[in-house]
């Protein structure tokens, strides 16, 4: 059985159905003027042999070529693009379908930072009352590590509510090279957890290791078609509508393949992108839909994944401002859009400008979470641990993430409500009325053993002072201290023989 | 037989089962005797009413209350057990004296005049009867003659007043020095409780104690103790 996830009965919808044709229709403008620029040879090539018009643009410091897409040519590409994607995992019971007609939300982890927040616990001692201490939470900023994101990928295991993992932290060990950096962050990742894995390609010349380490964790080529255990992020768009080199010769290689991957596009509103939502959108759409064009060009019915990452510039140093509002409101239009496709959605929520956990950071988060999860994406990166926008990850904050999705996976629950349930709650009302102390709270029973009730929060602390951020961090340690469902020692073995570049730390069995 | 019903009390009352109609914590109790019937039963079998008491009710409460600070139980389920054991000890009183056990001690309550607050107090009565105490409920929007009349006439050990307004909480310091003008408030205990109650207002209107909940106004009752006549 796969995974549920959590199904929004009613999306919330920010756009009408006009002015999400509006902007589609806009994207379709864009495609043809100004049309991409398109940094990589090969994908001008297949939009030029398939139709599209493409010239070379001279002078330019590298090769570029210029791409109007027709209209009809995107028409294809969402026609082939196949609506419900499955994402395999380790345990099958982890599993995720995909579905773009269907707004059932599966909450993930992400995106890849450079620091890693430790967190401490200090004891601290009144000035005035040496006698009086209190515990405090102190943060720690360093470098990502190999086995940190081996910690990352076995706590989230253990947290509830992640239903994918998307490696959390860039590992920036000394071994750690561009040629082998990618076997060791998908063989950390795929060891520490049985959920589905996911993330981005450093080096295209380790795309093939990486598929066959997959193909020998489930059992061959067919079995991988079947369990896709592995999934790509491709950012192949560098906004406003450029295709790099690099990252588009990957998204083709891994079409070819015919694994999932996302396309994706992270424009910045006020930068990179129009501040005016309707600016954003038809760009960011428009980009968005050249890449699932190309990936249907490169290989028809190739599982693809709508991909939108857009925030909003701060004014004060032009950075992304993820908790902004206007994110909120541009990922919800993005779900929309993807809908309007009938694609499966990746968006973003979750991340927050927050430099620690805090009530910031909790403001920031909460916010987002609730508005893009009630929109409906299918593959909502809510980016556990986050913070600072992209640059940060915590542990404990991922840890404390998970209690506020059970909240709101909680909140989305149906309503129980019909004439069958309807009568009896009417005899339980006549009967508290005929007693003496008018007292519903023996009825609670039966609902608090069968989980029709909420749980309390749980890092709610005894006494006055909040207690979130201690008890998250004890919780985390116990996470720490849970089994880890290991790759076995004979799958171990052959991943050592057969794919080169894996640092030897990583071997459990060793 | 008498320590199978026994030991059936004491499962009931963990259950929370007052009567056959009751669900229990798990599935399959419905239908069952619950512990009034139970309780019934042990009278008929020559079971004395004492050894009901301390072998079956109190025997029960004992697991709940263990339960409950291990936080496997909730309030609820803590409720309910007082409730069945409250019923069950309705059909005992009349059987107390024969068998020369004295009951716990008895308890007024009351919410205070002009308040109409009455679920802290219901609990509170609930968890009282669950703990073996006769609780005699006065109801809400009590005036302070009504109450003071009570406490004269039914002799109680305890007085607990509730208000949960801070309007009307100032009612339980005219009831305690209407209890000193009448001579009776050296005859009895006096708690109080409530939203806007305190530990600080109960020692200012010279009351004998606060609970902050049910469970700590049953603690201070039995902290208490009889109070001397």
């Amino acid at each position: 059985m796969p995974r549920e996830g959590v199904l929004v009965q009613s999306p919330y919808k920010r756009l009408s159905t006009e002015q999400v044709r509006q902007i589609h229709d806009a994207s379709v403008q864009l495609l043809r003027d100004p049309g991409l620029m398109c940094y990589n040879r090969r994908a001008a090539e297949i939009f030029h042999s398939n139709g599209a018009e493409v010239s070379s643009i001279t002078p330019s410091d590298s090769p570029c070529w210029h791409v109007r897409i027709p209209e009809k040519m995107v028409s294809q590409a969402l026609e082939s693009a196949p609506k419900t994607v499955k994402l395999g995992a380790r345990n099958k019971d982890n599993t995720l379908i995909l579905n773009g007609d269907e707004p059932r939300v599966f909450f993930v982890s992400g995106s890849e930072t450079n620091i890693w927040l430790d967190v401490d616990i200090e004891t601290y001692a009144k000035k005035s009352d040496p006698g009086t201490e209190i515990l405090v939470p102190e943060f720690r900023p360093r470098r990502g590590t190999l086995m940190d994101l081996c910690d990352s990928a076995h706590v989230c295991e253990h947290l509830e509510t992640l239903d994918a993992y998307i490696r959390t932290v860039n590992i920036q060990d000394k071994d750690i090279t561009p040629d082998n950096k990618d076997v060791n962050k998908f063989f950390a990742s795929l060891n520490n957890t049985t959920k589905h894995f996911m993330a981005g390609l450093t080096t295209l010349s380790q795309l093939d290791n990486v598929v066959n380490m997959a193909k020998l964790i489930v059992g061959g080529e067919q079995e991988l078609k079947d369990n896709p255990i592995i999934s790509f992020i491709t950012c192949l768009v560098k906004s406003p509508l450029q295709f790099v080199d690099d990252t588009t010769e990957t998204l083709i290689e891994i079409c070819l393949r015919g694994l999932p991957t996302v396309v994706s596009s992270s424009p910045q509103a006020g930068s990179t992108a129009p501040m005016k939502e309707d600016g954003i959108m038809a760009q960011i759409n428009a980009e968005v839909l050249a890449g699932i064009t190309l990936s249907q060009l490169v290989n028809p019915g190739t599982p693809v994944i709508y991909g939108s990452v857009p925030v909003r510039a701060r004014l004060d140093t032009l950075g992304d401002s993820y908790g902004a509002p206007e994110t909120s409101q541009f990922n919800v239009d993005c779900v929309q859009l993807a809908r309007f496709y009938r694609l499966p959605c990746y968006a973003t929520s979750g991340v927050c400008d927050a430099k620690t956990p805090g009530m910031q950071c909790s403001v920031e988060r909460l916010f987002s979470d609730i508005l893009v999860t009630l929109s409906g994406p299918q593959y909502l990166h809510c980016a556990y641990g986050l913070l600072d926008g992209n640059s940060t990850f915590c542990l404990l904050q991922a840890v404390l993430d998970d209690a506020h999705f059970e909240m709101l996976k909680f909140f989305l629950r149906p309503p129980r409500i019909d004439q069958s349930e309807i009568e009896k709650t009417l005899k339980q009302i006549r009967e508290v009325v005929a007693t003496p102390q008018k007292l519903y709270i023996r009825y609670i029973r039966p609902m608090m053993r069968s989980g029709q009730l909420s749980a309390p929060y749980p890092f709610e602390g005894d006494g006055e002072r909040d207690a979130a951020i201690l008890l998250a961090y004890n919780r985390m340690k116990e996470l720490l201290q849970k089994p880890v469902e290991h790759l076995d020692e004979a799958t171990t073995a052959r991943i050592f023989n057969e794919i080169p570049g894996i640092l030897p730390r990583l071997n459990v069995y060793a | 037989m008498g320590d199978s019903l026994l030991d059936l009390i004491v499962q009931n009352v963990t259950q929370g089962r007052a009567s056959q109609d009751d669900e229990g914590l798990e599935e399959g109790w419905e239908g069952q005797p619950g512990v009034t019937e139970l309780v019934q039963k042990a009278l008929d079998a020559g079971v004395t009413a004492e050894d009901i008491i301390n072998k079956g009710l109190t025997a029960g409460m004992v697991i709940v209350g263990e339960k409950f600070e291990s936080k496997e139980y909730y309030i609820p389920d803590m409720l309910a057990a007082a409730e069945a054991v409250g019923a069950a000890m309705q059909i005992l009183e009349p059987h107390l004296a024969k068998s020369g056990m004295k009951a716990k001690g008895k308890v007024l309550m009351a919410t205070v005049k002009g308040d109409l607050h009455d679920i802290g107090k219901n609990i509170v009565s609930i968890l009282l009867r669950g703990a073996g105490y006769t609780v005699k409920d006065l109801g809400n929007d009590v005036d302070t003659r009504s109450i003071v009349d009570a406490v004269r006439e039914e002799r109680p050990q305890f007085l607990g007043l509730s208000a949960l307004l801070t309007s009307t909480m100032v009612q339980m310091g005219e009831v305690i020095n209407e209890l000193r003008e009448t001579g009776l408030r050296d005859s009895i205990k006096v708690i109080v409780g409530g939203a806007p109650v305190s530990e600080e207002f109960a020692r200012s209107i010279g009351a004998d104690g606060y609970g902050a909940d049910g469970f700590a106004a049953v603690r201070l009752v039995e902290s208490l103790g009889p109070s001397q006549q």
